[in-house]
């Protein structure tokens, strides 16, 4: 057997079937490699390593049971180690959404995406490393200090998602849960050479996810492939009754043994290869094209003409609800604070000084976005032309079914490159906004790497609701080429 | 399009945010920048154009009205800054 934490999801299922392998085998791999990266990477904001493996244990057993009975339908995720974004609750453990104001925080409830993966026989390894309320674009805006990239430790992960990203590209862990707003999932994802999941819209439960920008707002995974992802998704995705919306739609049953993509048509919109995208973006992306062409996919130049909108647009309506979400943090019913003699004061001094930078920055935007006359100007403005980015894609899929474009402009970034330049980090979002704006699911995966030998991602989108061709498709690309099969020297 | 400081420190003070006079330069500046590179939105004709406020469509789920216990209390209290006699505890709000 190989090292256990260079094995994919799938072969530790099923190794964890046939007994080569325990739960608890595979969950103290993981921790102890954890706790040798962990120095040089920062991808965890808190370890649970009593309750990893008390859950191995019991999955453990349960495993001993189903053997007996092997007919019994058990979930791929069972027994599997995996890492949660530190803004998914989950119940008394410390969720501080990388946030000062939250220090502490343990939930009295979980998420229910997280419950779930429990229900499913999980393990959790820990909470991931993320920028403030999951603003920002490299884990730099995280008040505990930022996560490193595992293919060049002074770049960035990427974010919001950057601490599961890290997890899952250095093998801490199997997958772990993320979170898109804006590409929260998709562009870490591709800065780490991973596969990563924003979900549709109101696929998956937001109960127990802590809000940022409440019409954008998606639960996701991050794994190695698109196969290793598949259990997650299934396990997470589908109706909940305490999240009104969460889509009452049946989750389809996804087949991935087809990697045939004969009649699939690809859609390669040209307003994704600007200006300012490194060449290796690109030419990787086209080459990808190229071995979608080779599968059977019908490739066809589209257009989504409104694409340089999606980051005005993006940048007042998601601080516009940032703003509205984050007034909850009044020092009253959580979080630490700063006492004062009026509760005005206190109301001040808390968040002044417990909030970051960003987040700061994001909450006076978003409330000048909705103040008195200027809410018709920016906030209603930027809703109406949401409408017409959402009306390009609905354009574009009446003629194909997947929208195939890069992921980011350029590879993982270095630490503190864009320094105090809140401007240039917004342009790190601005292939993954136009998703989240139109509400489609799409999914980020390595398709190659830059001369830095940092791994390029590009991505799928498919109409609202429409994983299933999503994995269809990325699995049939995986199982043409090895870029998700590369692992960073740590 | 330019926030002056002024302007600056009026959003806060509706946002609840205490900031730093250094901080309150450094927004009014970062603000407006942010609002300029926007201004394209603000050309874009949209006379005819519904907003979108969410990309669903319009339902109205509703569940069962059945009641079913709720957290305990002092589970809900337990992140609390400061408590007192079951309740959350504030300094005075009027005079």
């Amino acid at each position: 057997m190989p090292n256990l934490t260079d094995l994919s999801l799938l072969e530790a299922a099923s190794a964890l079937r046939k007994g080569d392998v325990s739960s608890v085998e595979l969950t103290e791999a993981c921790l102890e490699r954890i706790e040798a990266l962990e120095p040089q990477l920062h991808a965890f904001l808190a370890q649970t390593p009593d309750l990893a493996i008390s859950q191995a244990k019991a999955a453990d057993q349960r495993l001993q049971e189903w053997r007996k009975k092997p007919e019994e339908p058990l979930p791929l995720t069972h027994g599997i180690p995996v890492a949660i974004k530190d803004i998914l609750c989950l119940e008394g453990i410390p969720t501080t959404c990388g946030s000062r104001i939250l220090e502490d925080f343990r939930p009295p409830y979980s998420a229910t995406s997280v419950a779930r993966l429990i229900d499913n026989g999980v393990v959790i390894l820990g909470k991931t490393n993320t920028d403030e309320f999951a603003m920002g674009s490299s884990t730099e805006n995280s008040a505990y200090g930022t996560t490193h990239n595992p293919w060049g430790l002074d770049r960035v992960p990427g974010g919001s998602s950057g601490g599961s990203a890290a997890a899952v590209a250095a093998h801490m862990c199997f997958a772990a849960l993320g979170t898109d707003t804006g590409g929260s999932v998709r562009q870490p994802a591709s800065f780490c050479g991973i596969t990563g999941l924003k979900t549709s819209y109101g696929r998956v439960s937001r109960y127990g996810l802590i809000a940022y920008g409440s019409s954008l707002d998606t639960v996701g995974a991050l794994t190695r492939s698109a196969a290793d992802l598949l259990p997650l998704f299934i396990a997470m995705a589908g109706h909940d009754p305490l999240d009104s919306t969460c889509m009452p739609d049946p989750v389809p049953e996804i087949n991935l043994d087809d990697g045939n993509l004969t009649g699939v048509r690809i859609g390669v919109p040209k307003e994704y290869f600007i200006e300012g995208i490194q060449d290796e973006v690109e030419t990787a992306v086209r080459s990808a094209v190229n071995v979608f062409e080779e599968l059977g996919a019908e490739i066809q130049e589209v257009s989504l003409p409104h694409t340089d909108l999606a980051l005005p647009v993006y940048y007042l309506i998601a601080p516009a609800e940032a703003s509205a979400n984050l007034a909850r943090y009044d020092a009253v019913r959580f979080g630490p604070r700063r006492k004062s003699e009026k509760l005005w004061d206190q109301y001040l001094r808390t968040r002044g000084e417990l909030f970051g930078p960003e987040v700061k920055r994001r909450i006076m935007l978003g409330t000048y976005a909705l103040s008195a006359g200027y809410y018709d100007a920016y906030y209603g403005q930027a809703q109406k032309v949401r409408t017409l980015i959402k009306d390009d894609f609905d354009t574009v899929f009446k003629d194909v079914d997947l929208i195939a474009c890069p992921v980011a402009p350029t590879t993982a970034f270095r630490i503190g490159e864009h320094g105090d330049d809140p401007l240039a980090m917004y342009l790190e979002d601005v292939f993954t906004l136009p998703a989240n704006l139109a509400g489609v699911p799409g999914m980020a995966f390595p398709v190659g790497f830059d001369r830095n030998d940092l791994p390029v991602g590009m991505q799928l989108n498919a109409p609202h609701l429409g994983e299933k061709a999503l994995f269809q498709a990325v699995h049939a690309y995986q199982t043409q080429t090895d870029w998700h099969l590369r692992k960073p020297d740590l | 399009m330019s926030l002056t400081v002024d302007e600056v420190r009026h959003i806060a003070n509706l946002a609840r945010l205490q900031l730093t006079p250094e901080e309150e330069r450094l927004y009014a500046q970062q603000l407006s920048s942010i609002l300029e590179s926007a201004a394209r939105l603000l050309e874009v004709d949209t006379s005819q154009i519904p907003p979108t406020a969410t990309v669903l469509p319009l339902r109205a789920p509703l569940r069962p009205d059945i009641p079913r216990p709720c957290p305990p209390r002092e589970k809900m209290l337990s992140n609390a800054p400061e408590t007192e006699a079951g309740m959350f505890r504030v300094p005075p709000v009027l005079e």
